[in-house]
């Protein structure tokens, strides 16, 4: 009864960390392949860190001279030399310069207000997952011919867009006559409903922005030390810099809260079965009093008594823990198959789950935590049992 | 060298003094007793109700602690020992048989009686054919595999003593072990703890209510009131 409290804890505690985990990761994974790890934007100008940092880039004398007096700078004005600053940090794997800007879309019968990102392909090709984010048309139709758009695919929905449509987009210096190359899927319906690609060159035209406005978003080998380079790039070059954690910070937490929450009351089930055992050992120590007292006598020491509880109690963890990785093992398993249909923060189609030893070693923990004190205390009482009250007790 | 060792007691406790604390007052369980005991010698202790005799024999056995006085195991001074030599002579020096059996019930006959060789490191094997060879000393070879609950009363206080003897102790404490029995069983237990006296060299103290058991021992001790009242 307490082996199968402990089995079923072991493997509960595993299936929804895998769960709850695996759907964090693969949050993570759609945030960092659609907004990168790092975005550098408007450059502010804040007194002591641009000093500081000028005699070492030389950058940030620029905005002095140029914007004196100004508070703030929209996007990054210099993007050359940001980029050469850029060089110097070997964490990051890739730099795409991003012009971005609302527009209207008019698809003839509808149109939406859209917000329209310029790119260089080869470059966001290596800080996003864009070329796996396309359903329709391909890279290469948008590539070779600069007066194409990509589309989300929730606008052409709406919009009752198909591949190789016209499309006009109206706003900033004028009208501009767009063919569709492609359609894509983020899984972040925030983004499929109000997003698309042009080439850069084509937005910084339309957007009459010629020299500025545009931001950076990086990628990284190591996703997970965005903060720290971050940091040291807003030091060092003067701009906003932002991490993904900081950006989806309000995600990142709700999993975070899921994750201990579901740990929390799955281990509950594993204090049940230690309460479990510990109810039977104390029975058991009261009902083998005599024999315990018996075997004292005859020269068994306290600790070969409480050696049998303790025993006992290792025998049931053992077991538990096993027959829990296997059942949790096989569990997530088979939940990984299961289909399910998700858009909204992300998309997938079946459920998600993470692999992870640590699963496995938290809920082992937690479990030998609570038989270990569920064994240990009965076992204290049973080896301070003194044999000459006990047996003077039984007549 | 036989004459030697026998002219030496085995057990001598000199002045022992023990009282139990109950709520407020104080029970004054034994006042100063002193005797000896020999190896190969019977020895019983009676007198009446309360007057301290399991007491005396708890006390000698090492599962209690006297407030005063000496007790001296062989020559060395035990009653002040540490627990784990207490519990070591208990395993190898000394035996136990008291009024209740104290078998195990989820245990077969052979392997009570094998326990206190199991303790002391003995092998499985070789502690079950030990107990085995105790067993049909006692007349209880056809019994061996049984499960300990499953015997009378009579055969049950002759595995216990089959338990305290297994190891060869050099003192047997016996606290009413007839107390439980009919004339005939306690006749026969009776006959047997004096046979491994003679045999095993096995210094045995024993308490009884019972005249004519008490009569048939080497010596008797009378006890009142916590004292020893005549020799
Ligand atoms: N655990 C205890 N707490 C308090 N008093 C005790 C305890 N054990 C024994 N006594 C008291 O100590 C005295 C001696 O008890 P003991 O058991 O040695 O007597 P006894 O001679 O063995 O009696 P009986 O023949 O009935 O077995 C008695 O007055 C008894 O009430
Ligand atoms: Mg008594």
């Amino acid at each position: 009864m307490s082996l199968f409290g402990i089995t079923l804890g072991i493997a509960f505690f595993v299936i929804t960390q895998a769960q709850t985990s695996g759907f964090e990761a693969f949050f993570i994974r759609t945030i960092l392949g659609t907004n990168g790890a790092i975005r550098i934007s408007d450059s502010f100008q804040d007194m002591h860190g641009t000093v500081r940092s000028s005699s070492k880039e030389g950058k940030t004398r620029f905005f002095f001279h140029s914007r004196e007096g100004a508070r703030y700078t929209e996007g990054i004005e210099n993007t050359e030399l940001l980029r050469n600053a850029l060089l110097h940090f070997p964490e990051i794997s890739g730099i795409s310069e991003v012009l971005e800007g609302n527009a209207i879309l008019n698809g003839g019968s509808r149109s939406q207000t859209i917000q329209m990102h310029g790119i260089v392909l080869d470059d966001h090709i290596m800080v996003s997952d864009v070329e796996n984010q396309i359903i329709q048309g391909s890279l290469s139709a948008f590539e070779s011919d600069s007066m194409t758009i990509l589309l989300g695919n929730r606008i052409a929905q709406r919009l009752m867009l198909k591949l190789g449509d016209r499309v006009t987009i109206e706003g900033g210096t004028g009208n501009l006559q767009l063919r569709i190359a492609g359609l894509f899927e983020t899984g972040v319906s925030q983004i499929d409903k109000n997003r698309a690609y042009v080439h850069l060159s084509t937005s910084k035209a339309f957007l009459g922005k010629r020299f500025s406005g545009s931001i950076f978003q990086l990628s990284m080998f190591e996703p997970e030390k965005a903060p720290e380079i971050s940091a040291q790039i807003q030091e060092t070059t003067g701009h906003r810099v932002v991490s993904w954690q900081e950006r989806e910070q309000v995600w990142l937490d709700v999993f975070k809260a899921l994750r201990i929450s579901s740990a929390i009351t799955v281990s509950s089930i594993l204090l049940l079965s230690g309460l479990g055992i510990f109810n039977v050992f104390a029975i058991m120590v009261m009902e083998k009093t005599r024999d315990i007292a018996i075997l004292r006598s005859m020269g068994f020491k306290p600790s070969d008594i409480s050696a049998v509880f303790l025993w006992q109690g290792a025998i049931i963890l053992v077991i538990g823990i096993f027959l829990g990785s296997c059942v949790g093992i096989l569990s997530t398993y088979g939940i990984s198959k299961i289909p399910l249909r998700i858009r909204g923060i992300f998309s997938t189609e079946s459920f998600v789950v993470n692999w992870d030893l640590s699963h496995y070693l938290w809920a082992i923990l937690i479990a030998v935590l609570f038989v270990s004190i569920a064994s240990w205390i009965p076992a204290r009482r049973a080896a301070k049992i003194e044999p000459a009250k006990i047996i003077r007790e039984t007549v | 060298m036989e004459t030697k060792d026998l002219a030496k007691p085995l057990i001598r406790i000199s002045n022992l003094e023990h009282s139990f604390t109950e709520g407020e007052g104080t029970i004054h369980a034994l006042r100063g007793v002193s005797f000896d005991a020999l190896a190969g010698e019977v020895t019983a202790v009676v007198g009446p109700s309360g007057c301290g005799k399991s007491t005396l024999l708890y006390l000698m056995g090492l599962l209690d602690r006297p407030d005063s006085g000496e007790i001296h195991l062989e020559e060395d001074s035990v009653a002040l020992a540490n627990d784990e030599i207490r519990t070591n002579l208990r395993n190898t020096k000394i035996g136990f048989v008291f009024q209740f059996h104290f078998l195990i019930k989820e245990l077969t006959v052979c392997e009570n009686v094998a326990l206190p060789l199991r303790k002391s490191g003995v092998p499985e094997k070789q502690a079950l054919r030990k107990a085995k060879d105790v067993l049909c000393r006692l007349g209880l070879d056809d019994k061996c595999d049984r499960l300990a609950n499953k015997l009378s009363g009579g055969e049950q206080q002759r595995v216990a003593i089959a338990r305290a003897l297994v190891h060869s102790p050099a003192l047997l404490l016996a606290d009413e072990p007839t107390g439980n029995l009919d004339t005939a069983n306690s006749e026969k237990v009776f006959q047997l703890l004096i046979q491994f006296a003679r045999e095993e060299k096995i210094a045995v103290i024993l308490v009884t209510h019972n005249s004519e058991i008490a009569d048939n021992c080497d010596h008797i001790i009378s006890m009142k009131d916590g004292q020893i009242i005549n020799r």
